[in-house]
């Protein structure tokens, strides 16, 4: 059994996403997901103690032997990215049926759960696969559930925001298919593993430079690195709560997953990063992508829109550490990849507390719910300041680190552009705690009550999460740092 | 009891913790409540106490939290200056809370529970910051001081607080986030460590230019120390309920600053290499600055709270002076002005607070007359502002004396004018409040006034803390021995 | 050399006409079509590149030792799959639009939104 973990990982939630159809009622439904997303959660524990203990895992798809079968590889990377993604999944499905009821048509609830469960399975599979045509095939299955369960939300600007992901989702999944072409073309192989020893043979070739150029682009779109970001906001603003708390969590930490594992692990560092320009266009991507979304995030009328933006923001962050290119910097990219996991997913799912009780998340509909829904609030101040970067949460982990690669490899500019960057979320953030605590509620918005104990228990758990993992850093410090060094050891 | 002092020191910090919950689950008692906070108050003094006995015996106490970050500690230590801090910190928390007890009620505020429960976190963090044994310790302690003092800056919720809020909480954040953090983790790199040791950390031949940036990150990242120009946060914050004022912002909040100053040129820097850095003249330039124009601005406030915030700029300017004049005297005279000042302050906001409260006025040129009203508060007044000014009979006069005796000793004739001229104006802000308030220009207009005082325990409070100020006049020896002792164990005493 | 090459030109121009309708079409199902031509070229680009110089089917049989890559065809029938799937759920998508909004062109539904904001 354990040894077909791997395995498990991705094709537990596939196979249950069909079945829940069977089960039709909603409830049992959800259950259902429910246990289905927490037995991926805990195959995702196991499989990174057995990573952190016995090293990378290596399974073979039906026994075929792995550069002609498919192989599932778990190093470090992959086993800390599985768990980020089946626990942010596991506690935001804990919201999902009080959430849903009043978001979607009663018609359609079993048919959310399948969504999810197959977004759920394809966002594991881009983890877990070592094959690169599968990650193409996963990265479908999660992008077209995807398009459908934004186009579940309320409003009808969530059809038109679905197409539009659509339009650039399956740009971006076709220029990452062409870039895999071409790299087979050139290896004859697509297993990652042989990937990585071939490609270097053939580095000098033009056919090379075109299929990295086309998959880094389509990483890029997928992981809204700004200015390819024009689709996330308005997809994460309308579609419904829990999907947005989920792809918040997951979506774009996938894409960089597999930014990460193509520049470092298969094309290797030397040529990412010192045959082609990449350091200087990604540092300059994620800095411009820090301030101009910030800045966005400052000026929104919709709570939903504002964290959005503060999403590209927090993209950018990650990219300023990947493209820094130290174990150190790695790192710090790879623990906020953690963090933000966890603040993205406690705020929206907070604020999806406060859709289901209020009906909107514009930012004037905000005033005065510090008094009517204390515990919503105080965990979106947490969450907020934990965006912010205040010590004990885990925004201060991340920026700590990020700050010290800046600082290790001499570039006291970055470091300085860091800390300014963050001084914005402090507006963005302040905006919201000012609406929730200093303003009357609105004379035509009905007093509300507190959010029900299905949506508190898991927005605390999730803020406990900040705060407990902004503390006790031994599990995020070790395994991020276990992944970047063995990014750094496997590559020349 | 019998509790080691490491214990004693753990609970300094989590006592106050602990302390909100139970002042939560007593909210509804408002006896009881305060009940609850007082005998915490109590309990955190006698624990300092106890430590301050341990220090005098030489003992050495080390706790250790565990690491947050590899190679970041949260650990504790006690030693002299963050001695003095803790010592006036958790006394003033006890009186304050005596204090506050009169004024919140009289005052009819509301959300007295959060009030409380936000007042006793803040001193947590004022104990976890004196007891820092390195700067992560004290950075950590620093921040929540912040947030966990916006809520009592913002307690009235008005329009007017939230736009205190906003600066307050908007410059402390920021220079803390964009400087003291960047400096923090520049000296992680650079020095390896950092923890405090004595004579500082950046070791024998440190590379000067860099260190010097250093310093001035430092200096103005600890936004709390009011350097300007980022001191526009204490006169905003002064939209607060008086008692949080006086404590916070005459005490804690502002003392945590010039502690850390003190704290980082000292152990951080050593005071052998501050006086090397070309960074240090400038700053202290910028000190003197703030020491002179701060006490300009504060002759012009008309608003009596507005005043007290301006001179406190002023006061925590001779701070961070002393620290970087890079000479024993200065530290001495700079610790000591930590305690003095603190004890002055607050009377002299503890007094602001009885106005408001008893005689309901705010503004400096309505007080006239006001001694025959509330003779008593006007006395206090009186010679709190003496301690302000530096003469005698009040505990001012030491500090002052051996600031000076810094600025002679390393020859800095300009800032030995300053303070003078300081002082000078301090006579000149301060003295005719009291001095109108007995003989008005305008006797006719007063006419048959009672003696109103403002309710019992403030009157109490305030009078404990104008009888110390007398009293570190008189008796101030521990306190000498206290600061001078922060430069024995920097093994670099010089003189004396 | 160039005409040698044509499969990869027949690719290249495809693959532009189909990014331009992609862009340059108001009309969401335009764009869906061009989004397919988009795609198909991506097609032929990996059927065309697993063909073998005088190779033929990769059935066994005597005499014949030099066959056609089978993989890429093999993944290719994958991308067709997935290229259907965005098709169906891209036309499911302008139906509702269609239903909620009273148009399939962006001009006019970015409008209606712009009012209604």
């Amino acid at each position: 059994m354990l040894v077909h973990l791997p395995i498990l990982q991705v094709i537990v939630p596939l196979m249950a996403a069909p079945a829940c159809l069977i089960l039709g009622r909603p409830r049992l439904v959800w259950l259902f997901s429910l246990i289905t997303s927490g037995i991926a959660f805990l195959i995702s524990v196991s499989l990174l103690r057995q990573v952190m203990s016995a090293g990378t895992i290596s399974y073979v798809l039906g026994g075929w032997s792995a550069p002609w079968g498919i192989e599932y590889r778990i190093d470090e990377l992959n086993a800390y990215l599985l768990l980020i993604i089946s626990a942010i999944s596991t506690v935001v499905l804990l919201a999902a049926q009080t959430s849903i009821k009043k978001e979607i048509p009663k018609d359609r609830h079993t048919l959310f759960y399948v969504l999810y469960l197959l977004s759920l399975a394809g966002m594991l599979g881009i983890v877990a696969t070592g094959d690169a045509f599968n990650v193409f095939v996963f990265l479908e299955i999660s992008s077209l559930s995807a398009y459908s369960l934004i186009s579940l939300g309320k409003d009808r600007r969530s059809l038109w925001a679905s197409y539009q992901y659509l339009i650039m989702g399956t740009i971006g999944a076709t220029f990452i298919l062409i870039g895999i072409g071409l790299m087979y073309q050139m290896t004859g192989t697509l297993n990652m593993e042989d990937l990585a020893v071939r490609l270097p043979e053939v580095t000098h070739t033009r056919t090379v430079f075109v299929a990295f150029a086309f998959f880094i682009v389509g990483v890029c779109l997928k992981l809204a690195l700004f200015p390819l970001h024009m689709w996330l906001p308005n997809a994460y603003a309308y579609a419904p709560s829990i999907v947005t708390a989920f792809f918040a969590a997951t979506s774009t930490k996938v894409a960089i997953y597999l930014l990460i594992r193509f520049t470092f692990s298969i094309f290797g560092i030397s040529f990412s990063f010192t045959t082609l320009p990449l350091q200087t266009i990604f540092l300059t991507l994620g800095l411009l992508g820090i301030f101009v979304a910030s800045i966005a995030a400052i000026y929104q009328k919709n709570v939903k829109h504002l964290l959005a933006y503060s999403s590209v923001a927090q993209v950018g962050y990650m990219i300023v550490g990947y493209s820094i290119s130290t174990t150190t910097g790695l790192m710090a990219t790879l623990l906020h990849l953690f963090n933000h996991a966890l603040m993205k997913g406690a705020l929206f799912l907070a604020v999806g507390a406060v859709m289901y009780r209020v009906g909107s998340t514009q930012l004037r509909d905000f005033q005065g719910l510090g008094h009517q829904m204390p515990i919503t609030m105080a965990a979106i101040v947490v969450g907020g300041l934990s965006l912010i970067g205040v010590p004990l949460t885990v925004g201060f982990i991340s920026k700590w680190y990020l700050l010290l690669a800046a600082i290790e490899n001499g570039w006291w500019p970055i470091a300085i552009l860091i800390l300014l960057g963050s001084l914005l979320a402090i507006v963005y953030v302040w905006r919201i705690v000012e609406a929730a605590y200093f303003k009357e509620p609105l004379i035509d918005r009905e007093p509300v009550k507190e959010a029900p104990l299905t949506f508190l228990l898991p927005v605390w758990v999730l803020v406990t999460a900040n705060i407990y993992f902004g503390v006790d850093t031994r599990l995020s410090v070790q395994v991020a740092q276990a992944a970047s060094q063995s990014l750094f050891g496997v590559s020349p | 009891m019998n509790l080691s002092l490491e214990l004693m020191l753990q609970l300094c910090i989590i006592l106050p913790l602990i302390t909100t919950l139970g002042i939560v689950a007593t909210g509804r008692n408002q006896n009881l409540r305060e009940g609850v906070t007082i005998s915490a108050a109590l309990l955190v003094f006698y624990f300092v106490i106890n430590l301050y006995h341990g220090l005098q015996q030489g003992k050495h106490i080390n706790v250790h939290w565990g690491q947050i970050i590899p190679g970041m500690q949260l650990s504790f230590t006690i030693e002299a200056l963050g001695m003095i801090f803790a010592l006036i910190a958790s006394f003033l928390w006890f009186i304050t809370t005596i204090y506050s007890i009169g004024y919140m009620r009289s005052h009819h505020e509301k959300n007295q529970t959060r009030f409380y429960c936000c007042f006793a976190i803040a001193i947590g963090c004022v104990m976890g910051i004196a007891f820092a044994d390195n700067l992560f310790t004290l950075f950590i302690f620093y921040e929540v001081l912040t947030l966990s003092t916006y809520p009592l800056v913002t307690h009235a919720g008005t329009e007017e607080a939230k736009k205190g809020g906003r600066i307050y909480l908007g410059i402390l954040l920021s220079t803390s986030i964009a400087f003291f953090l960047l400096a923090i983790v520049s000296t992680w790199f650079i020095a390896g460590t950092v923890n405090f040791e004595p004579g500082g950390i950046f070791g024998p031949e440190p590379d000067i230019m860099i260190v010097s940036v250093l310093l001035v990150l430092f200096v103005f990242g600890i936004g709390k120390a009011a350097i300007m120009p980022f001191h526009r946060w204490l006169p905003a914050a002064m939209v607060a309920p008086t008692p949080v004022s006086s404590l916070l912002h005459a005490v804690a909040v502002v003392k945590a600053g010039v502690f850390t100053v003190l704290k980082v040129c000292v152990f951080i820097f050593g005071i052998d290499l501050l006086d090397k850095l070309p960074s240090t003249q400038f700053l202290l330039y910028l000190a003197g600055a703030t020491v002179l124009l701060s006490s300009l601005v504060a002759m012009r406030q008309d608003n009596l709270k507005a005043r007290l915030a301006y001179s406190t700029i002023s006061q925590l300017g001779y701070i961070t002076l002393g620290a970087l004049l890079a000479s024993s005297s200065g530290v001495i005279g700079s610790s000591m002005h930590i305690a003095t000042h603190a004890f002055g302050k607050i009377t002299l906001f503890f007094c602001a607070g009885a106005v408001l409260v008893a005689a309901h006025k705010s503004k400096i040129s309505e007080m006239g007359g006001l001694g025959r009203q509330m003779p008593i508060t006007m006395v206090a007044f009186f010679i709190a502002s003496l301690s302000i000014i530096g003469v005698p009979p009040a505990g001012g006069t030491w500090s002052k004396w051996y600031l000076l005796l810094g600025t002679m000793e390393t020859e800095q004739w300009i800032l030995m004018a300053v303070l003078m001229i300081s002082s000078l104006l301090n006579i000149v802000y301060l003295l005719p409040i009291p001095i109108r308030a007995f003989f008005p220009a305008n006797k006719a207009s007063i006419g048959d006034v009672q003696i109103k005082e403002a309710p019992l325990p403030s009157l109490i409070a305030l009078c404990i803390t104008c009888l110390m100020c007398v009293v570190l006049f008189v008796y101030p020896q521990p306190l000498y021995e206290l600061a001078t002792s922060i430069m024995e164990t920097s093994g670099v005493v010089h003189g004396q | 050399m160039i005409l040698g090459l044509y499969n990869y030109w027949v690719v290249v121009v495809l693959m532009m006409i189909g990014f331009y309708i992609v862009i340059a079409q108001g009309n969401l199902i335009k764009k869906i079509v061009g989004l397919n031509i988009f795609q198909t070229s991506v097609f032929i680009f990996y059927i065309s590149m697993a063909k073998v110089d005088d190779g033929t089917a990769p059935i066994l049989a005597d005499g014949i030792s030099l066959y056609s890559n089978p993989l890429p065809h093999v993944l290719i029938l994958t991308a067709i799959v997935v290229g259907i799937a965005t098709t169906a759920v891209g036309l499911a998508l302008a139906v509702r639009i269609k239903g909620a909004y009273g148009s399939i062109e962006e001009g006019e539904i970015q409008a209606r939104d712009n009012q209604e904001c």
